[in-house]
């Protein structure tokens, strides 16, 4: 079995969540699926961390040639590895600061939409009753709502800014983890040994804690990781039509600054291609390492 | 209480329970009583939906949602229980061993781990003690002591009912209420934990509940045996006894069903029919209907009550007195194709 290659001793003296933890992170190694993702995330990350120095270049500074004139639409070069976009900005510098905001809209969005979900999802399913009736229903409308008018309509009331469509990400994507979680308590609190660890004594906040939440982290996790697929697609949309922070530079921001400025029929692909790429690279990691806690929840699908 | 000075660990007296859905009351036990001996082995026997899951649930204080004991006493070492006494003796004092293994084990905990919780949690152990707790558990139930670092998956099915005995066994309970512990189990494993159990019952003198369908299991590993039916209790008594000699038609029915070595027979002759719907149960005796010994008066008259120190052998049948003539029908096979019409033999 693969799991003797741990050693012996130290695991069985820890009856605490650890072990399973540590399964938790060493899982995406075993899948080639979810190592890829895991690298390409782990590629991003440390290009939102170092941005500054891979590209020193103020992403949304005007840059002029040596001879005074606008550095605009410049084709790629040394000094500018994408080109300049319209106004004379260094392309190659905006999709390097543009990890940034796409990995803070996504993890943070991630993040929330996991913690809520699973939370609202646990409380529902082993309490039932009216706390089940008033959270499903409120899980109801929000899954009811469209999604990018929903976004674009609160970022109009609260302000254009990233924090806030993370915000709309979250109300909007958590009501799925909570559903899914939500029935998977319902069959696990019948278990036995929930119903041993009850009618013995064990509180029901331990009961959720120590003996159902770990049951149903794995795919807490498979939330989390769509989650942030997600969360950069609608932070993209919503930037590419035009209703995303200004102040800040994503991936979509650059893709309807490309489109504005007519960069297609230009054929200044160096300016849209890399951010549609690095979109698509990012939410595919997301779905790749889901995929590979999804099978780590249900062995079954290991093979197909 | 036994009258004959026999110390009785658990009597359960007249038990009621009855389940409330929508088709109104379901009287899943009704006037079961029976009494488990001191440092014996009781089966509880009887096909599905018979009650005795839900006795033994009773005796656990631990029944669903929509049950409720109904009337009847239990008495556990000279203690009446109300659901909250027993709770406080569950798994000190009454152990429960479940039937399937798998889904009363955590997958996310391993085996070593759920034990000491019980140790520690349950008990008042230390975390050291405990562990040197849980190996010697481990070793008493025949597993070795590497294993308990190990998930419940890892195990194989008969590792894993070992395990849930020794989980059951932890806080040293003097009874011990087996539920199905090894219908989920192939017959090979199946002996080897019934070996165990029965060594263990000796060596801890346990006193012990075994529920099961299975006759050759109560044969193999129980002193005295109720056999239920409905709901009641129609048949009890020492095992050889009410398997050599049943005098209740559904004993007689239940030991035909069932495939023996030494006998010639080679068709196994079934019961017809099925058990009556509890929610409106049959006037007079239950098993009438399917019986193929019923009088006119079977279906009239009141519920016969059997009741039992172990000692004797009793049975809730009216026709109790020609018990040795009716054993004699009850074998020909034809008997039991012309149900409820052999009121004139």
């Amino acid at each position: 079995m693969a799991e003797r290659a741990e050693p012996i001793l130290p695991a069985r003296r820890s009856s605490s969540l650890l072990p399973l933890l540590r399964r938790m992170a060493a899982m995406p190694l075993k899948d080639p699926f979810a190592f890829t993702g895991l690298l390409i995330y782990v590629l991003f990350v440390l290009v939102a961390l170092f941005a500054d120095q891979l590209a020193p270049l103020d992403p949304l500074e005007i840059l002029f040639t040596k001879a005074g004139k606008l550095a605009a639409n410049v084709p790629p070069s040394l000094d500018f590895p994408l080109g300049t976009t319209n106004l004379g900005r260094d392309i190659y510098a905006q999709l390097v600061h543009g990890t940034r905001s796409a990995l803070a809209v996504g993890l943070s969005a991630a993040v929330i939409v996991a913690t809520v979900g699973t939370v609202v999802g646990l409380v529902a399913g082993y309490f039932g009753g009216t706390a089940d009736a008033v959270l499903m229903r409120i899980a109801d409308m929000a899954l009811s709502l469209p999604f990018l008018p929903f976004v674009i309509v609160l970022t109009g009331f609260l302000g254009a800014n990233t924090s806030n469509i993370v915000l709309a990400v979250a109300l909007l994507l958590w009501p799925n983890t909570a559903r899914v979680i939500r029935s998977q308590v319902l069959t696990l609190r019948e278990r036995a040994y929930v119903e041993a660890a009850r009618v013995t004594g064990a509180s029901s906040w331990r009961i959720l804690f120590v003996h159902i939440a770990p049951n149903i982290l794995p795919l807490s996790f498979v939330y989390a990781a769509i989650a942030i697929g997600w969360a950069i697609i609608t932070e993209a949309s919503v930037s590419f039509l035009g209703f995303g922070d200004s102040e800040s530079v994503s991936w979509g921001y650059m893709l309807q600054d490309a489109f504005t400025s007519q960069a297609l029929s230009r054929g200044q692909y160096a300016w849209f291609v890399p951010p549609g790429v690095c979109i698509i690279l990012v939410v595919v990691a997301g779905f790749f390492i889901s995929r590979g806690y999804e099978e780590v929840f249900m062995p079954r699908l290991r093979g197909r | 209480m036994g009258d004959d000075g026999e110390a009785m660990i658990l009597d359960v007296d007249s038990l009621a329970i009855h389940y409330s859905t929508r088709a109104g009351a379901v009287r899943a036990v009704d006037g079961a009583s029976f009494a488990v001996p001191e440092g014996r082995i009781v089966g509880l026997v009887g096909e599905s939906g018979c009650g005795k899951t839900t006795a033994v649930r009773a005796i656990m204080g631990v029944l669903a949602e929509n049950g409720r004991r109904a009337g009847g006493r239990i008495v556990f070492k000279g203690q009446t229980l109300d659901e909250a006494a027993t709770r406080k003796l569950l798994w000190r004092d009454i152990a429960y061993v479940p039937q399937s293994a798998m889904s009363s084990l955590d997958p996310v905990y391993t085996v070593g781990a759920q034990i000491v919780e019980v140790l520690t949690k349950r008990g008042n152990a230390g975390r050291a003690a405990a562990w040197a707790r849980a190996a010697e558990l481990f070793d008493l139930v025949g597993l070795s002591e590497s294993r308990l670092s190990d998930y419940p998956h890892q195990f194989s099915g008969g590792m894993r009912q070992r395990a849930a005995i020794a989980m059951a066994l932890a806080l040293k309970p003097s009874l011990l209420l087996a539920d199905e512990p090894v219908t989920a189990l192939d017959v090979i494993v199946q002996r080897q934990i019934l070996d165990m159990l029965r060594e263990l019952q000796q060596r801890l003198r346990l006193s012990m509940v075994l529920v099961t369908h299975d006759i050759s299991v109560v044969a193999y590993l129980c002193d005295d045996v109720v056999v239920m039916y409905a709901g009641q209790v129609i048949e009890s008594g020492p095992v050889r006894e009410v398997l050599a000699r049943p005098r209740h038609p559904y004993t007689m029915g239940l030991r035909n069903a069932f495939p023996d070595l030494m006998s010639d027979a080679l068709e196994l002759v079934p019961i017809s029919g099925s058990p009556p719907d509890l929610a409106d149960p049959p006037p007079g005796c239950r098993f009438a209907p399917r019986c193929p010994f019923a009088l006119a008066a079977c279906s009239t008259g009141s519920v016969l009550i059997a009741r039992s120190d172990h000692r004797d052998h009793v049975s809730a049948c009216l026709r109790d007195g020609e018990a040795d003539q009716l054993r004699i029908a009850a074998l020909d096979p034809a008997t039991w194709q012309r149900s409820s019409s052999y009121a004139t033999s």
